[in-house]
């Protein structure tokens, strides 16, 4: 069973270039990835914010689009916020061998700060 | 609209196990600060773990990662001085040991050469985009809980090219703000946020396995 197909066929997306044209307050979908970054940063002028939730309303894609990238964004975040994920319990012993004795050179020399 | 990801890096810290036992935070720092031996052992094995952590997200060779931890831990401990307790000594030793391994990880490509091709949005003629849609994504917390998901979503972090992968893992997961960021390797803020809206289309398309249904 195949969950993937295009989330607008040719015809839709042809009706809604057409929308573009006649439209231009109606920013396209490519101008709307421009948007993204800071829409999600909350970064974005009233107005903008606006004709990017308006875009949102009459474009399926780009509903879709937006909220798989969401939806990597936190699962990303998640992935290395978990805090099951692998933490070595013991550093290795070079390591605390080997800051101990940058220490000790630090202390032995004078113009170390 | 509470922000997505400002603010909100997921490892902005490199705390120490709260149930080890030994001195306490403030004492920690003073025994630094007097040169204390025992102090500093403490502190290396009390952060060293996370100092590791972090420094092998951005290398990939384990003993590039061992150095930069190194490399870190000693330079706070010099610098411990200058700590003035304004956030817990953890987040203070995490960006110190990152600054140690973009050390590491060399200087950010100006002009990455390295492609993306095939992992941006598609486009018609008309400006239109041209999205896959998924009708059956499970939840975050439910693809969290297969083991497959999480060496998925690192090996799509660490197969970005250096140029993307390094924008994304400060931004996203170390928590630094865009400017911070920019500064962190030496861009500008909108070089910078170029860089991660493509990293973060890139890594989107890399994890749409995961949400056509949930099985890779």
């Amino acid at each position: 069973m195949s969950h993937d197909h295009r989330a607008t066929g040719d015809f839709g997306r042809a009706v809604r270039g057409i929308m573009f044209k006649l439209l231009p307050f109606v920013m396209t979908c490519r101008e709307f990835e421009g948007f993204i970054l800071d829409y999600l940063d909350d970064r974005l002028s009233t107005k903008a914010r606006w004709l990017f939730r308006l875009h949102l309303l009459f474009c399926r894609d780009c509903r879709a689009y937006l909220a798989a990238y969401r939806r990597s964004v936190r699962l990303n975040q998640a992935v290395f916020s978990d805090p099951g994920a692998p933490l070595p319990e013991e550093v290795p012993g070079g390591l605390v061998k080997a800051v101990l004795a940058a220490r000790s050179v630090d202390a032995d020399d004078p113009d170390v700060d | 609209m509470v922000p997505l990801t400002r603010g909100s890096g997921a490892a902005q810290t490199a705390q120490p196990p709260p149930s080890r036992p030994g001195l306490a935070e403030a004492d920690l720092v003073e025994g630094l600060k007097t040169s204390d031996d025992r102090a500093a052992e403490q502190f290396v094995r009390d952060y060293g773990p996370a100092a590791l952590r972090v420094a092998r997200r951005f290398l990939e060779s384990e003993d590039d990662a061992e150095d930069a931890a190194q490399e870190g831990l000693i330079q706070a401990i010099r610098a411990i001085g200058s700590f003035r307790g304004d956030s817990a000594l953890g987040t203070w030793v995490h960006r110190i040991v990152v600054n140690a391994a973009l050390k590491r990880v060399g200087a950010i490509e100006r002009d990455p050469t390295s492609s993306l091709e095939g992992m941006m949005p598609v486009f018609d003629r008309n400006d239109c985009r041209i999205e896959p849609l998924h009708t059956l994504v499970p939840p975050v917390d439910v693809l969290l809980e297969r083991r497959e998901t999480r060496a998925f979503v690192r090996q799509s972090i660490q197969s970005l090219p250096q140029g993307y992968r390094v924008p994304i893992l400060l931004r996203d997961i170390e928590g630094y703000s865009t400017r911070e960021a920019a500064e962190a390797i030496g861009l500008s803020e909108g070089a910078l946020k170029v860089r991660l809206h493509r990293a973060r289309a890139a890594l989107k398309k890399a994890l749409e396995p995961l949400f056509k249904g949930g099985h890779l």
